[in-house]
This record gives structure tokens, C-alpha cells and sequence, in this order.
């Protein structure tokens, strides 16, 4: 086909893993509108959009763009405000960790911590599903320097909560 | 535990995606928007640009949604979209008319799926047929300006893309046979009865 398909069956068929790599990296509260704002660029730059793009990590990437402008509006605002308050039970929550959904968000939470790079490799790797060298062309870097990220990023989660495993 | 991908509520991805395409026409960044709809002949599909209704089709006889979608995107452009609001206007109308509470349609009509001067020149005398009046392809190609071209005149009625609302159901064959039609030939004979010309049987 020498057209890019309509473009709401581009929408359709991506919603799912954009709103789940989206609300691993930039939790449930903000990736309602990153999501909108996704996919509405993506609308933007679809005529110029070869052919042959490969379509989940084209938009995977513009996703990935807008998950990093969320953080960076973070961090803009955190400068003058210190740690959010926790409320005395939350942490003592987390580390027990009740129902799995807790335990599921509380490791998210903790990938969001991670610095940029490798929180978007495991992002991209366990929420996005995409492949290393597919990382690679996301990030603009290699598969090696993706994996070492990924590699490390694990590390530091598995030091935090020493049950942490991931899939291969 | 593992590092499963998050697991958004049921649904949820579903209400973006329909809140981003009804932003997207909002904002005008869609070139094409379209809805489905039901009807007494079936599901139509139904299809605008800025400039008006460019499209209504017989889903079923045209192939289901994603092969009518997939010529608008190779005609017009691939930057469509699902806005259901956006055709609030030419859904009351054909509710209207097939209610029998209509007889002519006001919305804003755009050709550009119409090929050549020709097509064109058809479709817009067949578009001047009153309710309830028929003409020949014979009269539809003089009308058009080319006495002698009226097998080119029906295949520029078999190509309408707005049937109903260019209603191409009233051409019938010069000795009164009902000809072709898009929708099949049940659809044109529930058309002219629903506008009372139900001698042709």
C-alpha cells in the first residue's frame, strides 16, 4: 500500500500500548493528556509519513517525546518544593504491598525515579514491548547502549526491592 | 513480581482515542472526518471535508467501513477521522427524509470525489431532479450537454458518491426499467416508493 492507512485505524490499533507505555512513565494522572497530545502530533506529521514507516515505533517515539516534556515540566516545578509529604502509612504500604495493582504501580513509580535514560529504555522495553535496536532508533543511540541502560536501571530497582525480576 | 506493562482500566484507551479524534476535527487538523450510521437500508457510512459532505455510503455493498475508508485515504487523504458530531446535521436530515419529513436536503455538499467534468456536469443535473420526478440516463446525458453519451452518464451515476442526497435512484432506463443503482436494486425501488413512484415494480 502506498498510502499510510486512515488514520483512525492508526489510532485505533495504537491506543493500547501508547496508553500503556505512557502511564508507566509518567503515571495514570498525566498520561491522559499526553496520550491526546501523542497522537494529535502524530496526526500533524502524518501526510509527510513514508510509506514504509514502521507505525508503533514512529509513534512510540513521538510518545516517548512527550513523556520526557511531562518530566521536564516536573522537574521545573519541583525546583523551589521538596519531596511530597507522605502520609506516615504510605511507605510501610508499598514495601507490603496488599493487592498486586499496589505492587505493580509502586515498581512504575519507582522506574519513574530512575534517570532519564533508563527510565525510557525500560519503559519503552516493558510497557512500549519494543525490541533494543527499536529502542535504539526511539532514543537515537545503539542496542548496546540501550541494553547497558536497561541493565542498569534493573540494578538499582532490584536494590530497592530485591523481589524485582523482569522479563527477558 | 515482574516488570508487567501497566494495566489500564477496561475501556479506557477506547474514550481517549474517541476524545482525541473528536479534538483533532475540533481543531481542524483532520482533513476528512466520518461517522456510521443506521438506517432503513442499512449502515451507512458517511463522509465530510471542511467544505461539506463528500461521501455517503452503502456500507455493506461497498465493501464494510475499511474498504470505503481506504479509498478516502487514497483519494482524499489519510488524515481521517471518526467525529460522529460533525455529521449530527446530515444525520437529521436523512432521519428526516427517511421518515418521509423530508423532501429536499440543505447540507453543504463537496464533489471532489466526483471524476471529470463530465461526472460532474451529470451529478449536478441529477442533484436538480425534483422528489418524486424521474429522468432517463438518455435526459441525464442531454441535460449534461452529450445527447449521445448516455452509457457514460450511467456510469457516472453508478460512481455517485452521495447517493440519496444526489439522488441518483430517480434515472431510470428509457423504457422505464430501473437501470443499476450502488446499493443494489432493492434499495432503489424502497427510494422511489418512499418518494411515491412505486409503478416501477
Amino acid at each position: 500500500m502506498s498510502h499510510p492507512p486512515p488514520f483512525q485505524r492508526f489510532l485505533d490499533a495504537q491506543a493500547d500500548d501508547v496508553l500503556r507505555f505512557l502511564i508507566a512513565s509518567v503515571g495514570s494522572h498525566d498520561a491522559d493528556d499526553a496520550f491526546q497530545e501523542t497522537f494529535l502530533s502524530a496526526l500533524r506529521a502524518y501526510p509527510r509519513l513514508r510509506p514504509d514507516s514502521e507505525l508503533r515505533g514512529w509513534v512510540l517515539t513521538i510518545a516517548h517525546r512527550k513523556a520526557l516534556d511531562v518530566h521536564r515540566a516536573r522537574a521545573r516545578r519541583a525546583i523551589p518544593v521538596a519531596e511530597p509529604e507522605r502520609s506516615p502509612g504510605a511507605a510501610h504500604q508499598a514495601g507490603t504491598g496488599t493487592g498486586t495493582g499496589n505492587i505493580e504501580g509502586d515498581h512504575w513509580e519507582r522506574v519513574r525515579a530512575l534517570p532519564a535514560r533508563q527510565r525510557a529504555v525500560l519503559t519503552l522495553r516493558y510497557a512500549g514491548d519494543l525490541t533494543y535496536a527499536e529502542i535504539a532508533t526511539v532514543l537515537g543511540s545503539n542496542e548496546d547502549a540501550a541494553r547497558r541502560a536497561a541493565a542498569d536501571g534493573l540494578k538499582t530497582l532490584r536494590m530497592e526491592l530485591p523481589n524485582v525480576t523482569a522479563p527477558a | 513480581m515482574s516488570l508487567h506493562p501497566p494495566d489500564p482500566a477496561p475501556g479506557h484507551a477506547a474514550t481517549l482515542a474517541a476524545q482525541t479524534a473528536a479534538r483533532a476535527a475540533e481543531q481542524g487538523l483532520a482533513d476528512v472526518v466520518y461517522a456510521t450510521v443506521d438506517s432503513p437500508l442499512g449502515r451507512l457510512v458517511t463522509v465530510a471535508t471542511p467544505r461539506g459532505l463528500a461521501r455517503i455510503a452503502y456500507e455493506l455493498p461497498n465493501g464494510g467501513l475499511d474498504t470505503i475508508l481506504d479509498q478516502i485515504a487514497a483519494r482524499l487523504s489519510p488524515r481521517i477521522v471518526e467525529a460522529p458530531k460533525r455529521l449530527d446535521d446530515v444525520h437529521r436530515e436523512l432521519d428526516e427524509y427517511f421518515a418521509g419529513r423530508r423532501e429536499t436536503f440543505d447540507v453543504a455538499l463537496d464533489w471532489s470525489l466526483v471524476s471529470g467534468p463530465f461526472g460532474r456536469r451529470v451529478l449536478a443535473q441529477t442533484a436538480r431532479i425534483p422528489f418524486g420526478a424521474t429522468r432517463s440516463y438518455r435526459e441525464i446525458a442531454e441535460l449534461a450537454g452529450s445527447p449521445n453519451g448516455f452509457r457514460a452518464a450511467g456510469n457516472a451515476l453508478g460512481a455517485n458518491p452521495i447517493p440519496i442526497i444526489v439522488p441518483c435512484h430517480r434515472v431510470l432506463a428509457s423504457g422505464g426499467g430501473l437501470g443499476g443503482y450502488t446499493g443494489g436494486l432493492d434499495v432503489k425501488r424502497w427510494l422511489l416508493r418512499r418518494e411515491d413512484r412505486s409503478a416501477v415494480d
